[in-house]
């Protein structure tokens, strides 16, 4: 199954012409024009607006807090500090701690007597309009006796100053994945000694910086507590979690919470967490007894709602001679930020399988220390966790054909796994279930016309043309569709990775899909209305999609990590099946014929040999009408799955970037990107097409332009659009996509994931265009992002330019808590290595 | 998003503008296009009691012939300055500078009068404007005034303009034939300019006849980069002067360091971006 072939879903039962097909997304016209149930549209009668008064400092003591002047204030209902609250306000939780002992202080939506990050919510102001509750918001006086922050990543695995000192440490978790330990492969510390002597051993030091999701929409959240049920409309990634999580911290039965995500402008995983303020307006709602909402500024969002990546990563390569990579350690530092936020240390963890990539590597090593700073948490950001790996080994497979001298396609296809060796196992214990990495690549390399580019870099440099041309290589692969449930709980995340699905055939011949996963702006109504127009032969435009609300789709685990196809697609697909299951029997008794003598096709019963049949949508209405059923049959046709998957997902791609680099400027121009994915069977490719285009653009965003920057006493510097730079279209260009197809094995329509896979391959694409463009000068690395001005520095300083000298310094630091490479833990510069 | 509350007036002559501005003027603020001031009551950053909005008075817009100069009213949208076929023949170097301002939603709001009063030393219009000699005229309870472009911004954000005075328009000497070029370094097509150099020549016969530049983001106040002026004119109009005098353009300036750049960078950059701009404003002569 890992060649390109036909696709696996045309199985000669099942008929149809949707899947495949270029449909316009069904849902865009009422989201594009806002005449939409966008969450902050929702007004309900006599409902109050809130505001939430924040810490400007990111650590203090709160002394005290003042609030008549903000009561007295026109319009006000009710100013609520941290001490007006019991503990049915419930706490934000940690889902996944990554280890036994993790150390995470406990995190209340409100502050009581100490901040940790500035943004931090210190008191919530109802009133009768929004303005009013703003008003009165800066009424409230805090007192605050501010303590020492530590905001810097490296400073704080030293322990000097504390995030929270009564946990007497800044080190949350420190997470292992040896492959000699597990049985996947040798050991890594003696494949590192044993390439010391007369092999290659690269060390590097990479600074994945800290990224702001700014999904579209900001957060909003509409509580309304009258009624038999608390209703919550969120602009959440997540309703089924955030609902349980409701439910679980502040001890109102899960029966009595509805969720429900209406139309939601985006998230990148920014929408996927259980926030202080959905918490609050809950709480506010449930005292006032009257409906209440929050709408965040975009201040507030780029300031309080989590953040993403903000990790270094240290990184001990070993390689023979000849490129062929030996082992690869890896030493993680992972800024958690104040808090262990839903995912929190996880997203580290979910890249401890994908260091290795789509290589064949023989020892492995992964260790992740989480660091609490008293800066905004960090959690899920598109792609979380595998964007960070995939950067660090696409980064060192350029540099290490750089050391061998050779071309970077070629050490690549010296180290990656042949396309006739699938499946395979990995050195960190996965199994990838199919793929042709060389299909990819020659396609991209042809698409991009790589050998003219080479040549045009060639005479750049001949010439000593002052702008330069750089051909950056990316071969991703990412694992996603989350998750095998069993898997999960090995890893101790709190929950499962299964999806449900639940099909109704409406009388009228309609059809009634809900599903679990919740989607916010991908397109599920369409892709899925196309799987079950095939699968029960329909017309596309009478399928509904209907998700996001627990009410309606009351089992279901939400949307991220790629999922919503591969796993929730899968189910909606077991779900058709068994209508048809359930339809077969009446359809043999309305034909009165045998039910083996059936075929199903094109929407119809058929009896064999003759012309006689019965479509769906009739035993359907057959079914509802009761009125001639075989016995013991029920009247009607609805059916359910619930899927687990057997393995992850994982697609791949070949992504060739050109970049010009003006060295008398230092500003880079892409010139050229190329992206060949294979993501399996595609449903829809214009759907596809802009997960691709978009993902690379957020992933290009990380290599050149977003950074959030704090300042040394913790404000967040780029705190909106003006110092946070987000690429719009006019500083992309064009890209050209195409596709290889390798069938996933593990689900029916032989899908992949594609939401993520854009972001996760390009990042290290542009860099290593950008690093390849200025080799000549000896240069090896550039920050991210890419700044002029860094581009700039490297080309006067060589190396890595001005600002990662740090990796240079003793590179396996005891004070991280982990244990370093054995022959190594003085940081002296080894013969053969390379700084 | 919500500003403080603020009281509102928007008058329709600039008599009856100037009358609002003497009863509040202390607790007042004009709003032109608000391109910039309301993000800063959005942000709560200033909390005015009135906003005095001169968006209704007809005769600060537009742009006319007066002899040897243009005039162009104050309340003229960017993107009309950058259209008008008059700021085209005689202020090239304005209409290009102009075109290059945010985008365009905010090209059609902002004002040509309501950026400089504005005064942000990143601001795309102030160099220009003294790179081309422009004249401010300013209306105040005891009549107008006019004030050079030299002697109009006095520091970050802040001009010659009284707290009882409003900006009316702008008069240009017109520079006809002069070619004309806006060298802007940004990361991201939306952005303030990191360094932006405004350059304009006037060749004959092979030899600068006149150089006008302005510097952009180079210190607390849009620059006229003089000494790079004074090197160019008489030399010919080649490469080897254009790349001496950009030398000079870091003299006098005192560049920001910030999340773009150091001022060892930008100090650089101009150098680089002026030798640019002058290339392209000789070429532009020739066209």
């Amino acid at each position: 199954m890992t060649a390109t072939e036909a696709r696996p879903d045309r199985s000669p039962e099942f008929g149809g012409n949707e899947i495949g097909r270029d449909r316009r997304r069904k849902e865009d016209a009422r989201l594009i024009t806002g005449r939409t149930r966008w969450t902050d549209n929702i007004t309900l009668p006599g409902m109050l607006h809130l505001a939430m008064v924040r810490s400007p400092f990111a650590h203090a003591r709160i002394t005290g807090v003042e609030t008549a002047a903000a009561k007295d204030s026109v319009g006000v209902v009710a100013v609520l500090t941290g001490a007006d609250f019991d503990e049915s306000l419930g706490v934000c939780i940690n889902a996944w701690p990554i280890t036994p002992d993790q150390k995470a202080p406990t995190h209340p939506p409100v502050a009581t007597d100490r901040i940790s990050f500035a943004g931090e919510i210190v008191a919530v102001v109802a009133a009768r309009s929004a303005a009013e509750a703003r008003d009165a918001a800066d009424l409230v006086e805090v007192e605050y006796d501010e303590l020492p922050a530590v905001v810097d990543l490296e400073e704080a695995v030293k322990d000097e100053v504390l995030a929270h000192p009564d946990l007497g440490t800044n080190k949350s978790a420190l997470w292992v994945f040896d492959s000699a330990q597990a049985g996947t492969g040798g050991n890594v510390d003696e494949a590192i000694a044993a390439a010391r002597d007369g092999g290659i051993v690269l060390e590097r030091t990479y600074r994945q910086q800290r990224l702001i999701p700014a999904f579209m929409e900001p957060r909003s959240v509409v509580v309304d507590p009258t009624g038999e049920q608390i209703t919550v409309w969120s602009a959440t990634q997540i309703p089924h979690i955030l609902r349980f999580a409701l439910a679980a911290t502040t001890g109102v039965p899960e029966s009595k919470i509805r969720v429900i995500a209406p139309d939601v402008g985006g998230g990148f995983g920014g929408k996927l967490q259980q926030t202080p303020e959905e918490m609050l307006a809950f709480a506010v709602a449930r005292r006032l007894g009257k409906p209440v909402k929050f709408t965040e500024t975009r201040s507030e969002s780029l300031m309080s709602a989590h953040h993403g990546r903000d990790q270094i990563q240290k990184l001990t390569l070993a390689a023979t001679k000849d490129g062929r990579v030996t082992g690869l350690k890896v030493e993680l530092t992972a800024n958690l930020g104040a808090y262990v936020a839903l995912v929190g240390g996880g997203v580290p963890v979910l890249g401890a399988f994908m260091f290795n990539a789509i290589y064949k590597f023989p020892a492995y090593q992964f260790n992740c220390q989480t660091v609490l700073t008293n800066t905004t948490w960090t959690d899920a950001y598109r792609g979380a966790g595998r964007p960070e790996a995939t950067y660090a080994i696409e980064r060192l497979m350029d540099e290490l054909a750089a050391e061998v001298g050779v071309d970077p396609l070629e050490v690549r296809e010296r180290n990656w796994i042949t396309h006739e060796e699938f499946p395979f196992t990995t050195v960190a214990g996965l199994e990838y279930d199919s793929g042709n990495y060389e299909a990819a690549t020659a396609r991209a390399k042809e698409m991009f016309r790589y050998d003219e580019l080479r040549a045009e870099q060639q005479a750049r440099r001949a010439s000593g043309d002052p702008v330069q041309l750089g051909i950056g290589v990316s071969t991703f692969t990412e694992m996603c569709g989350l998750a095998p449930s069993r898997v999960l709980g090995s890893l101790d995340y709190g929950a499962g990775g299964w999806e449900h699905a639940e099909i109704r055939m409406l009388p009228t011949g309609k059809v009634e899909v809900v599903t679990g996963a919740s989607a916010h702006g991908q397109g599920h109504e369409t892709a899925f209305s196309q799987i079950v127009a095939d699968r029960l032969g329909v017309p596309f435009e009478d399928v509904e999609i209907l998700h996001g609300d627990t009410m309606v789709a009351a089992k279901g685990l939400d949307t991220y990590g790629s999922r919503s196809l591969v796993v929730g697609g899968e189910a909606v697909v077991r779900a058709a099946d068994k209508v048809l299951e359930k339809a077969r029997p009446i359809a043999a008794h309305l034909l009165e014929a045998s039910v083996d003598d059936l075929e199903f096709k094109d929407g119809r019963f058929g009896v064999r040999g003759t012309d006689q049949g019965i479509g769906l949508t009739e035993v359907a209405a057959a079914a509802f009408a009761a009125h001639n059923l075989p016995d013991g049959v029920e009247a009607n046709l609805d059916s359910e799955a619930t899927y687990d998957p057997v393995n992850f997902n994982f697609p791949h791609g070949t992504h060739l970037c050109a970049v010009e680099v003006d060295t008398e400027t230092g500003e880079t121009r892409m010139r050229k990107y190329v992206a060949c994915d294979d993501i399996g069977v595609i449903i829809n490719p214009l759907i596809v097409s802009g997960q691709v285009h978009g993902g690379l653009v957020q992933g290009i965003a990380q290599a050149l332009w977003e950074e959030a920057v704090y300042d040394d006493t913790g404000t967040l510097v780029t705190g909106s659009f003006v110092d946070y730079l987000l690429p719009t279209a006019a500083d992309t260009i064009s890209f050209d996509i195409d596709h290889t197809t390798s069938p996933a094995t593990t689900n029916s329509l032989g899908t992949k994931g594609v939401g993520e896979a854009g972001t996760i391959a390009s990042t290290p694409a542009v860099v290593n265009a950008v690093v390849d463009a200025l080799r000549p000068y000896g240069v090896h690395d550039v920050r991210m992002p890419c700044t002029p001005e860094r581009v700039w520095r490297a080309i006067r300083e060589g190396g890595a330019g001005g600002d990662t000298t740090g990796a240079a310094a003793p590179h396996f630091d005891a004070s991280t808590g982990m244990e370093g490479t054995v022959d190594r833990t003085d940081g002296s510069s080894p013969e053969g290595g390379d700084q | 998003m919500i500003p403080a509350p603020f009281d509102y007036v928007a008058p329709t002559t600039l008599e009856e503008a100037l009358t609002a501005l003497s009863e509040h003027g202390d607790v007042a603020k004009i709003i032109a296009g608000g391109q910039s001031l309301l993000p800063v009551l959005r942000m709560r950053l200033n909390a005015p009691e009135w906003v005095i909005d001169l968006g209704r008075i007809e005769t600060l817009r537009g742009v006319r012939d007066d002899g040897d100069a243009l005039v162009i009213g104050a309340m003229t949208p960017h993107s009309v300055v950058a259209a008008d076929p008059l700021v085209a023949e005689h202020a090239a170097l304005l209409a290009r500078a102009t075109a290059t301002v945010a985008d365009e939603q905010v090209r059609h709001r902002g004002t040509f009068g309501g950026a400089l009063a504005h005064a942000d030393p990143a601001g795309d219009l102030g160099a220009p404007a003294r790179a081309l000699g422009a004249q401010l005229v300013i209306a105040g309870p005891g009549g107008t005034r006019t004030v050079e472009a030299d002697d109009f911004f006095r520091g970050l954000f802040e001009t010659a303009i009284t707290e009882d005075e409003i900006l009316t328009e702008v008069r240009i000497p017109k520079h006809p034939g002069w070619g004309a070029h806006y060298e802007k370094f940004v990361r991201v097509a939306h952005q303030w300019p990191i360094v932006a150099v405004g350059a304009s020549v006037k060749v004959e016969g092979g030899t600068i006849a006149g150089a006008a530049v302005g510097l952009t983001n180079m210190g607390s106040t849009p620059l006229r980069a003089r000494a790079v002026e004074a090197a160019l004119v008489g030399q010919a109009a080649t490469e080897e002067a254009c790349r001496a005098a950009a030398e000079k353009a870091v003299e006098g300036a005192e560049p920001p360091s910030d999340l773009n750049g150091d001022a060892d960078y930008r100090r650089h950059l101009v150098t680089v971006l002026t030798r640019r701009a002058l290339l392209a404003a000789i070429a532009d002569a020739g066209a």
